[in-house]
């Protein structure tokens, strides 16, 4: 048995219907599996939806939880994207409380890390931020000082570099 | 042409060629039985709903077709989910017909809603809602054919009572089903690449499970079994897919498997599984199960194989068309066929099989094993057999030599007291001229006893074979081994006068408290017309052995008596991979 435990991304295409995720999220945690992340949106195919799923486990589970879903019968697709060349991305919006003081050491990092002021008020800003999960911890560390109010942070997408 | 929902249902139930379903009815599904009063499909009214879904399972089980369970919505649905549970466990197709709230008043904790298709969700095949009435004739048809297809399973479908009462074109029905078939992968090679590890085994054995009575694939299964001269041994599921009377049947494995079946089993170096799941009542302690073995397993489900144990071959596959591919590979090549490679190992085995019989002492007292034994002989081992759970169904187990696939009937998987009668009443349904007999304790036949006034209703000759030893046996027996014989909550004394219980629902009733009462006992019962509940007193304290300790390893087995045999120590297991 494979003891490594690592963070494994899956893609999973399934069938656009109300009890889907459901199922998904049923097969995880009747297995006792955690979902870390998920996100989840139509396809180009309206009926399809696609869903990105990160899970930690070993090689092993993972290969049984890739087997469990596909015997689900509205998952058309389980493609395990832990070893592929894959872009991935999360997106976090951050909101801001911030004195004048603060105003400008944002205004700052936003400019030196590319990030986006979605909106920028009296009171403060809201933040958009998209990277892979280091850039997102990264501008979370530095905003905390900044007056950082609360945030609302995605899962992970992800697609494979090949095709897709 | 405009049909009602209703109308539908019976059209497509027809269409899949149901002749019975079984049901008790309710608020919602008023409109379904008052078609079903109009309709030709013969219904069974059962007196609690467990009763339906387990009787629409031995109806499956006995008659290889898929079962059909219509209750009402909110009670009358979760009544079934038990049922439901133990036919997903033991991959029994059937279809389950619940009547639902209609869809306006989904969500609002109408009066007597549940959310039964979130509340199966985990233990059905699949489950459908249905939302609009043009869905509905595809949706059952759909149903149907998931129910049975690949690994079979329950379905279960809720019916709103407004999609019953609109209407819909009859064209509706024949739309397109939208899932796709359950591929069958190819086979060829890992069938080659089994035959390549036959080829080397000195010691090989044939371990059979449910998988090959749901397959249909028993004859295929006795052709290779001919054709490689190796000893079988099978799950408690497995029972019937291999002749009991040949001679190269060890019996079941496991917790309460055979001595031979287990030592085989620890020592032999290719284990061929057919439609089996390594369920943790046969394999025991997972690091000393086949420990010499290179493994072989054959199931149509993939999360079965290298769930448990690692296997060197996997072929994914129904069990009969892996079987039609290995044996048409062994005619091709005889080089295969073992001859005197194998030779040690049959007499090995002949030797542990004569040693260590399945045996029990008769005493002053009925012995439960000795009521089986007479049934076997007296039904010419011809009978249906459905069981409770407990000591009575591995005594049913060991005891009943079951030549033919779909005569045993039993819950393996959920272990489900209760289960016994309806699923008695659901194979006689299904096979009118068979003699059917459910061997019960007496605290199962308390979880559905009131089945009794259905099998009378419908004059359905049922015996029930109460091995009465005022226990909740299995648990006590294992309070009296691993607890310190303390009783803790398993004496049944006050248990109720069977024989009067059974005349008071219109049946036939005898009690036998000698041994020399258990031959005439079960001659009267079997010659009644009626249901019959047969009372035998059986000696209270008698245990199943041999008997696996819970997470030992299978040779360290207890034969009672005293008797317990230390485990062979057990080498690291052969090229595990
Ligand atoms: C519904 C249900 N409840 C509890 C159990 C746990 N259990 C397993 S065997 C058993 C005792 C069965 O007693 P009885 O039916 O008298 O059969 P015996 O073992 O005496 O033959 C119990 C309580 C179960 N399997 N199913």
């Amino acid at each position: 048995m494979d003891p490594e435990v690592r963070e494994n991304t899956i893609s999973i295409l399934v069938n656009n219907k109300p009890d889907v995720l459901a199922r998904i999220a049923g097969t995880f945690s009747g297995r006792g599996f955690n979902i870390e992340s998920i996100s989840a949106n139509v396809t180009r195919n309206p009926a399809v939806t696609k869903i990105i799923i990160t899970t930690l486990s070993n090689r092993e589970t993972l290969t049984k939880l890739v087997k469990l879903l596909n015997r689900l019968l509205d998952v058309l697709e389980v493609e395990d994207l832990t070893g592929m060349e894959s872009a991935r991305r999360e997106m976090v919006l951050v909101r801001l409380k911030t004195n004048e003081h603060q105003n400008a050491r944002v205004l700052k990092a936003v400019e030196r890390y590319g990030w986006k002021v979605i909106s920028n008020e009296p009171e403060g800003f809201v933040l958009e931020v998209t990277g892979d999960r280091e850039d997102i911890d990264r501008a979370l560390t530095i905003l905390e000082p900044l007056g950082m109010d609360d945030f609302t942070r995605t899962g992970t997408v992800a697609l494979a570099n090949g095709h897709g | 042409m405009k049909l009602t929902g209703s109308q539908i249902l019976f059209r497509a139930l027809k269409e899949e060629q149901v002749e019975t379903i079984f049901g008790l009815p309710g608020g919602a599904v008023l409109d379904i039985f008052d078609e079903l009063y109009r309709s030709d499909v013969n219904h069974i009214l059962v007196r609690h709903e467990q009763g339906a879904i387990h009787a629409a399972d031995g109806y499956a089980r006995a008659s290889g077709r898929v079962g059909v369970c219509l209750v009402t919505s909110g009670p009358g649905a979760t009544n079934t989910v038990t049922g439901i549970a133990n036919a997903y466990m033991d991959s029994i197709p059937v279809v389950v017909l619940t009547g639902q709230v209609s869809t306006m008043l989904i969500g609002n904790d109408a009066f007597q809603e549940v959310d039964i298709t979130g509340i199966t969700r985990p233990c059905t095949k699949h489950n459908f809602l249905v939302r609009r009435v043009d869905e509905l004739g595809r949706t059952i048809r759909e149903a149907f054919k998931i129910a049975r297809s690949g690994r079979p399973g329950p379905v279960l479908i809720d019916l709103p009572k407004d999609m019953m009462q609109s209407t819909a074109d009859v064209e509706t029905l024949s739309h397109a089903l939208t899932y796709p078939e359950e591929r069958q992968e190819p086979i060829e090679e890992s069938c080659a690449r089994a035959l390549w590890l036959v080829r080397k085994a000195k010691k090989p054995l044939l371990f059979v499970g449910g998988g090959v009575i749901l397959g249909k694939a028993s004859e295929e299964l006795r052709a290779f079994v001919r054709k490689l001269d190796l000893p079988v041994i099978s799950s408690l599921m497995g029972l019937g897919a291999y002749p009991g009377t040949d001679p190269r049947w060890l019996g079941m494995v496991g917790m309460h498997g055979t001595y031979y079946a287990n030592m085989a089993i620890s020592h032999c170096d290719l284990l061929i599984a057919v439609g089996v799941r390594f369920d943790d009542r046969v394999t025991s302690k997972l690091d000393a199960f086949a420990p010499h073995a290179q493994i072989v397993h054959i199931d149509i489900d993939p999360t079965s194989i290298e769930k448990m144990v690692k296997t060197h071959v996997g072929i994914v596959s129904d069990c009969r068309p892996a079987l039609q591919t290995l044996n048409r590979m062994l005619d091709e090549d005889p080089s295969m066929v073992p001859g005197e490679r194998t030779r040690a190992w049959l007499e090995q085995v002949a030797k542990w099989k004569a040693k260590m019989p399945l045996t029990y002492h008769p005493g002053e007292r009925i012995k439960p094993q000795h009521v089986i034994e007479r049934l076997y002989k007296l039904t010419r081992g011809e009978a249906i057999v459905t069981t409770e759970v407990g000591q009575n169904q591995m005594w049913a187990a060991h005891y009943y030599h079951f030549d033919h696939p779909n005569t045993f009937i039993s819950s393996g998987g959920l272990g489900t007291m209760g289960f016994g009668l309806p699923a008695a009443i659901g194979a006689q349904v299904a096979c009118p001229d068979r003699v059917v007999v459910d061997i019960a304790g007496d605290g199962s036949i308390q979880m559905n006893i009131q089945e009794m006034a259905t099998a009378v209703h419908y004059g359905l000759p049922v015996k029930v074979i109460i091995l009465n030893n005022r226990y909740l046996g299995m648990v006590r027996q294992w309070q009296e081994l691993f607890y310190g014989r303390r009783y803790s909550q398993t004496d049944l004394d006050h248990g109720p006068n069977f024989v009067k219980l059974a005349e008071a629902y219109g049946a036939r009733g005898f009690r036998a408290e000698k041994p020399e009462d258990v031959d005439p006992t079960l001659r009267a019962a079997l010659e009644a017309q009626g249901p019959v509940i047969l009372d035998f007193q059986v000696e209270p304290e008698e245990g199943v052995y041999p008997m696996v300790k819970p997470g030992a390893s299978l040779t360290e087995m207890d034969l009672g008596n005293g008797k317990v045999l230390a485990g062979s120590a057990v080498p690291e297991k052969v090229g595990a991979v």
